[in-house]
């Protein structure tokens, strides 16, 4: 290859990863529709934190299955976890400060992420699955077994929590609690979009497309698996942790595989390795689900399912999928 | 009988009838991932699907127990036929989780559509006489109705064993499971194959479906509650594996059994830490190939 | 003309000092009308509605308006979402239904910061009537039929020994420990306490009931969730012929709910709970209940323990606001109203007990036959009166907080 092609290859390369992440200016658009909520809709705050914490829990999956490629059904667990830190902590230890439950949420997330995600990812398809699925389980059963610590399916209720940093208060409309989890939500978001952007997460997009040629030129595949397994586990913990602090209370529901099925529908939906397919997708599903469970709840679960089915067939990629490649459609006709 | 004796056959029989539901419920499911790989994670709604016409037929038509569990196999073999033919076919070169998603999607609507026919009430199967109460199996009694279920699980492995191993469709069935390139180079039509194999393994969850009502209780729920069971079995005996599947059923239908005789407070955690032991050493299941 | 007006004026001023000011009560009904638990919220919602179709003239000139939201699975964060949005958005004075445990657990810090009324209309765990001031129960708590079941087992069945199978969630814990307490008083063994799985689905019962058949107590206590639980529950015990084998089976009328009963066959006969309601119960209040029900919703539709729990929600509600002349709007006025209410129900006599604001209701001992024309019915064998919920009588566990 010649210097001159080296180079065109270069920058052809990274006008290619650029184009991909190229949305800059679109991009303040879902945190500006997030603060326009604040205003427009207030009396639906309690519900605005959920879909928040949902975003977040659908991030976390988004690092894993859409940039790694990797498909689990238990990542419930991690949310789980990072749940009945906070609980446990405020119930047992009468430890109620809030941000550091988080950083707690997400350590003790996080370390259980790295062991399982070492032990675990050496396996894949239906394998990986079933492993997944079965640490997920066990841990609601071994809540179950100690509900004398746990609360068991009844849970920890009335758990009260400091004011953050020590001024703002949980109030009935959750006002305080939506923008301390916007808040939350924007610190973890920067974190996993430097991930995405450096090398590191160049290398992830490289093992999900062809993880043969990743190990044929060195990369080193399982300690870059499980590294990104543990940083989103810790990110699930934190939207776990988000969770039992916006509802003061947690039951072992948490760890249910109907939630790891949930996350992940709502990922595709939005469309998966896109970042804000997270945003989309999440807020998409909980709105659709808030409405139509109340018309009829048993045609909500039809509609989702059908929704799936056409998602599938039709938008692989998801809506924001669906919005590229309607923006590629244009950029052609633009062409002629 | 001694004490412990008798718990011994208590558990191997119960855990023998469980497993012939296991068996004939999964084994499809194992056959048509092994063959095709293709994920069908609405198989547990086939199952269902076949309890409730069981259901309807001898509720509403009053037609007797056992040819209702006939006629409901054959026509959800049936209508599995169009679902291949018209949807899953197109997604044979899909990823694996666009597989799931398709498939759970489908149960989602079946789960609905069901909901909305029969109710969330859990139904109930009229047994014929015969088939209730308990049978003296000379040095103690059994449940008749479990009893049956293993005489029928026993029979159906024989023929499906004759089928698999013995006949011209069995052998073309096994080559395309080993390698498929393979068996289409040599002339086997694995499209029409996979049709066949999916109406065949569809049809007997219809009837572990419809054998499960009396065993399980049958709600719209069961299309997602037990497909977890289910691939648990196809995963721990391996892919498209006759006799994996029938080691994997008994394995877990036994342990499970157990575990609830003599742990009770494990609860479920016996099926799952049996699956992650048996993945973790040997990933592709007993008798699933790499 | 000014004659006119003012003897209009006048009139005017006499229509409205004389008729009170016409309220409407907006009340908001929070039940699971989807997904397995469906069943479950549309007992309760069908008694509501057919009380309120029936009694809205009591409480005439007031109106109530009635918003249902569903309550959703049982992990709580459905039910209080829509619940305090009820509060904050649709501005209910009264919060009622709640099926689930969680959702009230999860609920009852918001009703004390807003100071609405939660009426519970089912959920069971002793405990919750404790977590807040403005909450009152009129359904039951777990330890209402399980606590007199022990004594009752001991003195009148003959159960010297008994084993217990249970689903293994707080409800079925809260029951066996209930009936664990009262047994061992009246002078009775616990041989073993089974947990068997988790409530989500029906498990295989036959390993749990072997297993105890082999043990042979006198009796095996039962606690199931009500609905599909006791169908297998009941195959089982058939299947494995106990009864000839010498174990009786006992247990809170979760065991036999009338919904389901006669599909149950020969082998419930001779089955005895203890319950608070039955359809067979013999008192004109029920008998009235029972016929009503039939019109609204057919004569294949039975009402059931939840039913007649949402009628006398309902009743009491209802008289509430008839009492404070349809002022509902301070909550603790409302909760006041109600402790110390008391009424002749389905259920027999109810009361709202003043100091903890759970009920008081009769228990009775009931058997299983097969009547007359045929159905499987119950027969009253005996009657506890004036049942509290022993928990916090006792003090036991949480309910002493």
């Amino acid at each position: 290859m010649t210097t001159a092609n080296r180079g065109q290859t270069r920058e052809r390369a990274a006008t290619f990863i650029l184009k991909r992440h190229r949305m800059r200016a679109a991009e303040a658009l879902p945190w500006l529709v997030a603060i326009a909520a604040f205003f427009i809709v207030p009396d639906r705050m309690t519900f605005g934190s959920q879909v928040l914490i949902m975003v977040m829990f659908a991030l976390s999956l988004d690092l894993i299955l859409g940039y790694a490629g990797i498909v689990t059904l238990g990542h419930a667990a991690f949310f789980g976890i990072g749940a009945y830190t906070v609980g446990l902590a405020a119930a047992r230890l009468q430890w109620t400060e809030p941000i550091s439950g988080l950083f707690a949420a997400a350590i003790a997330a996080g370390i259980v992420g790295f062991l399982t995600g070492w032990l675990l990812l050496r396996y894949r398809g239906l394998t990986l699955l079933m492993l997944t699925l079965a640490t997920a389980i066990m841990l609601q059963e071994t809540g179950n077994l100690r509900s004398d610590i746990s609360g068991g399916y009844d849970g920890l209720p009335g758990l009260t929590f400091k004011p953050l940093l020590g001024v703002f208060d949980y109030d009935l409309y959750g006002h305080t609690y939506y923008l301390y989890v916007l808040a939350t939500l924007a610190v973890v978001f920067y974190f996993v979009r430097r991930i995405v952007y450096s090398p590191f997460g160049q290398a992830l997009t490289g093992i999900r497309e062809n993880v043969r040629r990743m190990h044929a030129i060195g990369s080193p595949v399982h300690r870059r698996l499980v590294t990104v397994y543990t940083i989103a586990a810790a990110i699930a913990g934190v939207a776990g942790a988000l969770f039992t602090q916006t509802n003061a209370y947690v039951t072992l529901t948490v760890f249910d595989f109907d939630n790891s099925a949930k996350v992940m529908v709502m990922l595709i939906l939005g469309g998966t390795g896109r970042l804000y397919g997270a945003f989309v997708g999440a807020a998409v599903y909980m709105i659709l689900e808030d409405y139509f469970s109340k018309l009829s709840p048993t045609f909500w679960q039809f509609g989702i399912g059908l929704l799936l089915v056409l998602a599938v067939l039709f938008a692989r990629r998801g809506v924001l999928g669906l919005f590229e490649s309607f923006g590629e459609y244009l950029a052609e006709r633009k062409k002629r | 009988m001694p004490h412990v004796a008798n718990i011994a056959v208590s558990i191997l029989f119960d855990g023998l009838a469980y497993a012939m539901f296991l068996f004939i419920t999964s084994v499809g499911l194992s056959v048509t991932m092994g063959l095709m790989g293709f994920v069908n994670l609405a198989h547990g709604a086939f199952a269902m699907a076949g309890g409730y016409i069981v259901v309807s037929l001898t509720r509403t038509l009053g037609i007797d127990f056992i040819p209702s569990l006939v006629i409901a196999s054959l026509v959800v073999g049936a209508v599995s036929v169009l679902f291949e033919r018209g949807l899953y076919r197109r997604l044979y070169k899909a990823t694996d989780l666009e597989q799931v998603l398709l498939t759970i999607g489908l149960a989602f609507m079946a789960i609905a559509t069901f909901t909305y026919f029969y109710g969330p009430i859990p139904k109930s199967v009229p047994l014929p006489a015969w088939l209730e109460g308990d049978v003296n199996l000379g040095f103690r009694n059994f449940p008749t109705y479990r009893a049956f279920l293993i005489v029928l699980g026993t029979a159906l492995i024989a023929v499906l064993w004759y089928a698999f191993e013995r006949t011209n469709i069995g052998a073309k069935i096994r080559a395309a499971v080993d390698n498929r390139r393979m068996a289409e180079s040599v002339g086997i039509n694995v499209d029409r194959l996979f049709t066949l194999t999916f109406a065949l393994g569809s049809g007997l969850a219809a009837l572990g479906g419809g054998l499960a009502i009396q065993l399980l209780g049958l709600s719209p729920s069961f299309a997602v509650l037990y497909l977890v069971l289910f691939l648990i079995v196809v995963a721990v005996g391996g892919l498209g594996s006759l006799k994996g599947t029938l080691l994997a059923a008994l394995v877990i239908g036994v342990f499970d059994t157990a575990g609830k005789y003599l742990l009770a407070d494990a609860g479920g955690f016996f099926v799952y830490a049996v699956t992650v032991a048996v993945l973790l050493v040997k990933p592709a299941g007993f008798y699933g190939r790499e | 003309m000014r004659r006119i007006g003012w003897l209009g004026f006048a009139a005017l001023a006499f229509t409205l000092g004389g008729a009170a000011q016409a309220e409407t009560v907006k009340i908001g009904v929070v039940l699971p009308f989807s997904g397995a638990n469906a069943d479950l919220g549309h007992q309760i919602d069908k008694a509501f509605d057919l009380y309120v179709k029936l009694h809205a003239k009591d409480i005439a000139p007031h109106k109530v308006e009635i918003i249902k939201r569903d309550e959703g699975p049982p992990t709580g964060a459905q039910a209080k979402t829509v619940a305090t949005e009820l509060v904050t958005n649709d501005k209910v004075q009264i919060l009622t239904g709640f099926v689930f445990s969680p959702s009230a657990i999860a609920l009852a810090p918001v009703v004390t910061q807003a100071k609405v009324p939660m009426v519970i209309a089912n959920a069971g765990t002793a405990w919750i009537t404790n977590l807040s001031p403005y909450i009152a129960r009129l359904s039951f708590s777990m330890w209402h039929p399980a606590y007199p079941m022990g004594a009752y087992a001991h003195h009148k069945i003959g159960c010297k020994t008994a084993a217990m199978a249970y689903t293994d969630f707080p409800p079925g814990k809260d029951s066996t420990e209930a009936f664990k307490t009262g047994f061992e008083k009246a002078g009775g063994k616990i041989t073993e306490a089974i947990p068997m799985g988790s409530p989500v689905q029906v498990p295989d019962f036959t390993p749990f009931f072997q297993r105890i058949k082999d043990a042979k107590p006198d009796c095996m206590y039962v606690f199931i969730p009500s609905g599909a639980h006791a169908a297998g529950v009941m195959k089982a015990y058939g299947e494995l012929g106990m009864r000839k084998g010498g174990v009786k089976l006992i247990g809170p009328m979760d065991l036999i709910p009338d919904n389901k009963l006669q599909d149950m066959g020969d082998a419930a006969i001779g089955t005895i709970v203890m319950g608070h309601y039955a359809v067979d119960l013999n008192n004109p209040e029920n008998k009235a209940f029972n016929e009503a029900w039939h019109q609204a919703y057919g004569k294949d539709s039975y009402p059931d323990f939840m039913s007649a729990a949402g009628w006398d929600t309902m009743h009491a509600i209802f008289d509430t606001i008839k009492k404070l002349n349809g002022n509902v709007s301070d909550g603790s006025k409302v909760i006041d109203a109600m402790k110390g209410w008391t009424s002749k129900g389905p259920r027999g006599t109810v009361t709202i007990d003043a100091s903890t604001r759970d009920i008081v209701q009769d228990e009775h001992a009931m058997e299983v036959v097969r009547k007359a024309d045929g159905k499987l019915g119950v027969k009253i064998l005996g009657t506890t009166k004036g049942v509290k919920d022993e928990c916090k009588e006792l003090k036991v566990g949480r309910c002493g907080s």
